[in-house]
């Protein structure tokens, strides 16, 4: 290759080059040039001149409303995902229960997280709608009527314990490695220092453990935030969260402006992308100790 | 028993209770559509409906094309990307993680607008153009799970070496890629292609926004207007991804017993 002649390096280089091109060319094409159209179309007006009159009319009342109760159901679904997922996985690493559970568990995870969509709404609706399994059973046993306390499935918290059908298991698969990452000599040493199970925990566990659970629960959110099957085939229209006023805009215009549609799907990326450049760099503070 | 442990069982039993209930829930409920006694009936009505076998066929048809398209374009991507352009690998990596950036519905919008029948390239101004657009929508949104997955099953295999050795024995690239690439990385590819098969068989966002036949929107549709046929297509559908996912462990369990180092 050393004594290969200048012409042979440039047509290799370009043939180097020229293998990554369907690639490029179908994520040009199908991802990025659709993405950024959006993006650019966002700054005009329907005459096509350059306005920032989009992104302010975003912040009309009903637009920020459906912005509003999106981000508390996946900030609601991500903690609470986040919490029983830790707690899952803390389980199974460390609670000492037998190795076949860790296995099990895992594999549902695995599963459980790619259960989302049209099919995870029925489950719900089978189990906590009006006639559903719990609802009758706490009805006909325990005398206690779930409707008549203003619970509903359709709602914000109907839709919060929903998602989360798919957030533990998603926080269990991100938590278990990281908690494997713990060192025994760790614990060993701070054992010998003299340190209670809740120095441990606040002093060693913690700063170790916080890049790891605060990336995983930024991903949940943003894994929540444009999810829309679920919430399109449990609450209809009724709950107004950004992905289904964005999908009755692509449907039918109910905006009234198409460039406003634009600034729709420019602040879910935004708020997605935020999210996930968080938790990459989040996740690449975590990766320092699980060498 | 140490308090620790304790505490790890009553974790366990909120997990099993959470991940459990709604699926007995959903399966009890399916079972209730004759008056007063457990029957099969939601399952029957549902296999009888023409439109269940047509949506399903549809779909599965589409899962199989995304698979062998995204494959085609995967496999020699990250092979070459290995190979020759490592300088290229976080681009690559970095594009193939947009799909789970953007949410689906900001992409298929942006096809609506760049694609519709009075743009230059009117994908979906015939029904063999939108197809073709659902597929690559289909691979777009496959793209971070069968990247991940060929690559992971690449790092095993010494790429260089089974390529140079390949090149001595006189081989050209498609018998290169084909007879000697793909079948290293086959753990790779299948696992990418079960994981593919299973969101595409649920997938609802893109197939609904472009209008197409496909079994998400068809869940939906029978949500909005049936009682107890919602609870045995949900049943299916978990059996569906319980299927993908086991095969999944299947291939990597059964490729960790076959090592494919040259």
């Amino acid at each position: 290759m050393t004594t290969a002649s200048t012409s042979f390096i440039d047509r290799r280089t370009v043939i180097d080059w020229l293998g990554i091109v369907p690639f490029m060319l179908f994520a040009l094409a199908f991802l990025i040039v659709p993405t950024v159209y959006l993006i650019v179309g966002a700054f005009f007006n329907p005459a096509g001149e350059f306005t920032f009159q989009n992104i302010a009319d975003l912040f009309s009342p009903s637009i920020l409303g459906a912005y509003w109760i999106s981000i508390r159901v996946s900030v609601a679904s991500a903690l609470g995902g986040a919490l029983i997922g830790f707690f899952l996985a803390w389980a199974v690493v460390l609670g000492g229960v037998p190795s076949w559970i860790r296995s099990s568990l895992l594999t549902f995870s695995g599963v459980a997280s790619n259960f989302a969509g049209v099919p995870l709404a029925f489950a719900f609706l089978a189990t906590l709608g009006r006639t559903g399994l719990v609802t009758v059973f706490m009805r006909d046993w325990l005398g206690f009527n779930l409707y008549s306390t203003g619970f509903n499935l359709l709602s914000f918290f109907g839709l919060t314990i929903t998602y989360m059908f798919f957030q533990i298991p998603l926080m269990v698969l991100i938590l278990t490695p990281a908690l494997d990452g713990l060192k025994k000599e760790w614990r060993e040493a701070s054992e010998i220092l003299g340190a209670s199970t809740w120095q441990y925990w606040r002093m060693v566990v913690l700063p170790i453990l916080w890049p790891s659970l605060m990336g995983a629960t930024l991903l949940l959110f943003a894994n929540a935030f444009g999810a829309i099957a679920t919430a399109f085939a449990l609450t209809g229209a009724s709950l107004n969260i950004v992905p289904i006023l964005l999908y009755a805009q692509i449907r039918g215009d109910v905006l009234h402006n198409p460039n406003l549609g634009y600034a729709l799907a420019l602040g879910m990326i935004v708020i997605t992308g935020i999210s996930n450049i968080l938790y990459i760099w989040l996740r690449s503070r975590a990766e320092r100790w699980q060498k | 028993m140490k308090a620790h442990k304790i505490f790890a069982w009553i974790a366990i039993a909120i997990g099993a209770i959470y991940f459990f209930v709604p699926l007995i829930g959903t399966f009890e409920f399916s079972l209730r559509m004759r008056r007063g006694v457990y029957s099969f009936d939601a399952y029957q009505s549902v296999f009888t409906d023409a439109q269940f076998r047509a949506t399903f066929g549809f779909s599965m048809l589409m899962a199989l094309v995304t698979i062998v398209v995204g494959m085609l374009l995967i496999v020699p991507t990250a092979y070459w990307v290995r190979l020759r352009l490592p300088q290229m690998r976080p681009v690559v990596e970095f594009i193939t993680l947009l799909p789970l950036v953007i949410p689906a519905i900001v992409i298929v919008f942006g096809y609506l607008r760049l694609y519709n029948s009075s743009s230059w390239i009117p994908f979906t101004g015939s029904t063999q153009g939108t197809n073709i657009l659902l597929t690559f929508s289909y691979v777009t949104l496959a793209l971070p799970y069968m990247y991940r997955s060929v690559d992971t099953a690449m790092r095993t295999i010494d790429v260089r070496t089974l390529t140079e050795a390949a090149e001595i024995l006189g081989a050209k690239w498609p018998t290169i890629m084909f007879r000697c690439i793909f079948p290293n990385v086959m753990s790779g590819v299948l696992s990418g292609a079960f994981i593919t098969f299973a969101i595409v068989m649920g997938e609802f966002t893109m197939a609904a926004l472009l209008n197409r036949p496909a079994f998400g929107p068809y869940l939906q549709l029978v949500g909005a207007n049936k009682a107890y046929e919602p609870s045995a297509l949900a049943v299916i559908a978990f059996a569906i991804t319980w299927l993908s996912m086991g095969l999944i462990q299947l291939v990597s369990r059964f490729s960790k017993l076959t090592p494919s180092r040259p």
